[in-house]
């Protein structure tokens, strides 16, 4: 082949041999990811590990600087709005000081008659509310049976539900021995909610009719302009007409069943749940490294001895020692039960941590770097330290990662039965806790701990997942 | 194998040994003591009470005549209970606590391997999507949040129907075992449900799956026979630590659906410092788990005949 087959008209050689010089060949395009720039790499591909850590960065966030932002006390009780479901603010409405009410009296009605039976009596009839039903006073009215008459009596219940399935009628509120006064005004506890009356009719011996009628009546907020002053939600009574509406206390989460905001108290007991999740499971997990570095680096009688004892530990039942030592340490009275928390935990739960260092540090010993920085003289402290625990970090920050909720569950069912936080310390175990006693009425103190407790567990399990997808070729989940 | 369980159950003796000491000393430094009440006690009848117990002899002593008496299976009487015995009250209760355990394992387990095996054959499609998704749910929801959130099912549940399907709680028929012991298993079945799914695909592409293909087994046959119950085997390894878990979360359940179990029996006893309670319970609970993870073990020896017990 002639030179002139390879020349295009412009006469470029259109097919040359690339010039090679030895350099050239050996300079690196890109430049070189270190393990941790790879693993971020690969961590930041992973979405669902991604959107977690925004999860723990914002409960973090959240818990830091929360009570500076949502600035209410959380052993602060609103006794106006107890178990104040989640939603906006409760409106009352302004009225005029309460006055006392003479009641009805039907002079007219029928005389009891003593021979009448209880069983032959009838509930009385037309049961009305006098007036408008607010939290000041419920005032009730009625008419006596005329085809049954000759009641001696009438008692009146309360109940937040319908009587009708079980004729569960609820709290005896009154009881009128008069036969001709048929009113009756409840003051007791009154809330912004509905209520059923019941009215039945009593016999001389005070023994009730079967047959009651039942008055549904939706009760109304209401505030005097001296209480709303008082309780600064107004600056100037003056400045109120009944009929005004005032703004109660916000609560956005709601209240518990002793009137502290939910907000405020979750806030606040998200310190301790993750204060407890994060320290402890560092404290243990470092104590773990120490130990199983230690072991895996001695070796023989020194290893087989350490890690015996580490079988031990991990065959003690795990939460029943927890709770002996909870008592244990947990000396002083007015404690918050913390501190002991923390240091029986780190006590029951490093072995494991300390078991998979150790298969690290045995597999890394014989690796060729440990033994060229022997080689040049390299003290023991100093190869464990330098060479062997930093190449064991890509582990142990996904040990950590489940660490972290795992400690939280503890926490969480220890407070749970009662022997973590002391109250009033909130913490969101214990808020589980006492949201479970009022589960049936106001679910809303259960289910926002025990969301905020799955939220925060799930988002470290995901977090871990992907740190261990990122970090660790081998530990690569298949999912 | 002979040898294998001989040595095995050595260790566990030991193991059992340790947690009797290690419970002994821990809850003889524990502030209070059982025979604390609220009435005045003088200092003469607090010694014959004290001499009753065996509390007047020195702590050394106490311990080895405890572990004496525990070597005979004897856990001594409790201390709040007139006259009653340790022994009686965990073979009373402790039956209650290993029949809800029982049922609740055996929902996990069958759960676990349904659902794994369910996602596994639905990979990445709706059931898979959907199983996945209650199953990192089932791993991050607190126990006590499903006991009581099942509780709230059963009132609800009741309510709708008319009559009482399930007791809201106590313990009696079969009918109270169901929600508590679903509840109880759900952490655990979660859990195994993961397990099973990726054991199901590391099994997928294995070579003797592929032979079978290629013979023309019928892809059912292939799966029950082939797929099934080799991925089956990292499920028989963790029940024993998942018996566990189940004993001890019980605790929760017990109290929240008032079954008169062991661990509710526990959390009581804590809290009157029953010494000899405690320490029986703690005991027995720890050797039962330890025997528990050697029974696993040994049969694990038996379903994988690659496990070679040495």
């Amino acid at each position: 082949m002639s030179e002139a087959d390879m020349t295009t008209g412009t006469g470029v050689p259109s097919f040359a041999p690339v010039p090679t010089s030895a350099t050239e060949a050996q300079v690196i395009s890109r430049p070189s990811l270190s393990y941790w720039q790879d693993a971020w790499r690969r961590l930041k591909a992973n979405r669902r590990a991604l959107i977690s850590l925004w999860i723990v960065v914002g409960l973090l966030l959240f818990t830091v600087f929360g009570p500076f932002v949502w600035r209410v006390d959380p052993d602060d009780q609103d006794l106006d709005q107890i178990s104040k479901p989640l939603g906006p603010a409760s409106v009352a409405t302004v009225a005029t000081a309460f006055e006392p009410w003479a009641g009805v009296y039907n002079t007219l009605g029928p005389l009891p008659d003593t021979s009448v039976a209880a069983d032959r009596l009838l509930a009385p009839a037309e049961l009305v509310a006098v007036g408008e039903a607010t939290t000041q006073a419920v005032r009730l009215s009625w008419q006596p049976n005329r085809t049954a008459p000759g009641a001696s009596g009438w008692r009146v219940y309360r109940n937040l539900y319908h009587p009708a399935p079980d004729h569960a009628l609820g709290l005896p509120v009154g009881e009128i021995l008069n036969p001709a006064e048929t009113g009756f005004e409840d003051r007791l506890d009154l809330e912004p909610r509905r209520y059923f009356y019941s009215v039945l009719a009593l016999d001389a011996w005070g023994a009730e009719s079967s047959d009651y009628i039942t008055l549904s009546v939706d009760v109304k907020r209401v505030i005097t302009a001296d209480e709303a002053v008082a309780k600064g939600l107004a600056d100037d009574a003056l400045e109120l007409a009944p009929g005004d509406s005032v703004e109660l206390a916000f609560h956005p989460l709601g209240t518990d069943y002793l009137g502290r905001d939910m907000l405020a108290r979750l806030m606040h007991g998200a310190r301790v749940s993750l204060f407890i999740g994060i320290v402890a499971s560092f404290v243990y997990v470092a104590f773990g490294i120490l130990y199983g570095a230690a072991a895996g680096f001695a070796g023989g009688r020194v290893d087989q001895l350490l890690m015996r004892f580490a079988d031990f530990v991990v065959a003690l039942p795990f939460l029943l020692f927890m709770i002996l030592f909870r008592i244990l340490f947990g000396v002083e009275s007015g404690d918050s039960g913390i501190a002991p928390m923390l240091v029986a935990m780190v006590l029951l739960s490093w072995p494991a941590t300390a078991r998979l260092v150790r298969g690290q540090i045995l597999q890394i010993r014989e690796e060729g770097y440990v033994g060229a920085a022997r080689l040049l003289g390299a003290r023991s402290a100093w190869l464990v330290m330098r060479h062997m625990i930093p190449n064991t970090m890509g582990v142990i920050l996904v040990t950590l990662t489940f660490a972290v909720p795992s400690a939280i569950f503890t926490e969480a069912f220890l407070s749970f039965i009662g022997m973590g936080v002391a109250p009033p310390t909130p913490s969101w175990g214990s808020m589980c806790n006492e949201g479970l006693k009022t589960m049936l009425t106001t679910p809303h103190e259960l289910i926002a701990p025990a969301l905020f407790i799955s939220i925060t567990v799930l988002a470290f399990n995901l977090l871990g997942d992907g740190l261990r997808d990122a970090l660790d070729a081998r530990m690569r989940s298949t999912e | 194998m002979g040898r294998y369980i001989l040595r095995r159950l050595v260790q566990g003796v030991i193991t059992v040994w340790f947690i009797a000491t290690a419970t002994f000393f821990a809850m003889h430094n524990v502030p209070g003591d059982p025979l604390q009440s609220d009435k005045a006690v003088s200092a003469e009848i607090r010694a014959n009470l004290e001499a009753r117990y065996g509390l007047d002899k020195p702590l050394m002593e106490q311990y080895f005549i405890y572990l004496a008496n525990m070597a005979q299976g004897d856990f001594g009487i409790s201390f709040t209970q007139q006259n009653r015995e340790v022994n009686d009250i965990i073979a009373e209760h402790f039956r209650i606590s290993a029949a809800l355990g029982i049922l609740a394992i055996a929902f996990a387990a069958l759960g676990g391997i349904l659902w794994g095996a369910l996602t596994a054959l639905y990979r990445n499609r709706l059931p898979d999507i959907v199983i996945m998704l209650l199953v990192i749910l089932g791993i991050s929801v607190p126990g006590f949040v499903f006991a009581g959130l099942g509780q709230l099912g059963v009132v609800n549940l009741n309510a709708a129907l008319g009559f009482t399907l399930f007791p809201v709680g106590g313990w009696g028929t079969v009918s109270h075992m169901i929600v508590p012991a679903l509840v109880l298993g759900l952490g655990t079945m979660a859990f195994l449900t993961r397990l099973m799914r990726s054991s199901m695909l590391e099994i997928a592409n294995a070579d003797f799956l592929r032979t079978a293909r290629a013979k023309g087994l019928p892809a059912n046959r292939i799966f029950r026979k082939h797929q099934l119950r080799n991925a089956i085997l990292p499920v028989v390894t963790v029940l024993g630590p998942s018996i566990a878990a189940i004993t001890t979360g019980g605790f929760v359940v017990e109290l929240v659906f008032a079954i008169p179990g062991l661990g509710r029996y526990f959390v009581q006893a804590v809290q009157q410092s029953d010494y000899t309670v405690i320490m029986g319970t703690t005991v027995f609970y720890g050797a039962f788990l330890v025997f528990m993870v050697i029974v696993v073990d040994i049969i694990y020896g038996f379903v994988d005949p690659r496990v070679r017990l040495e």
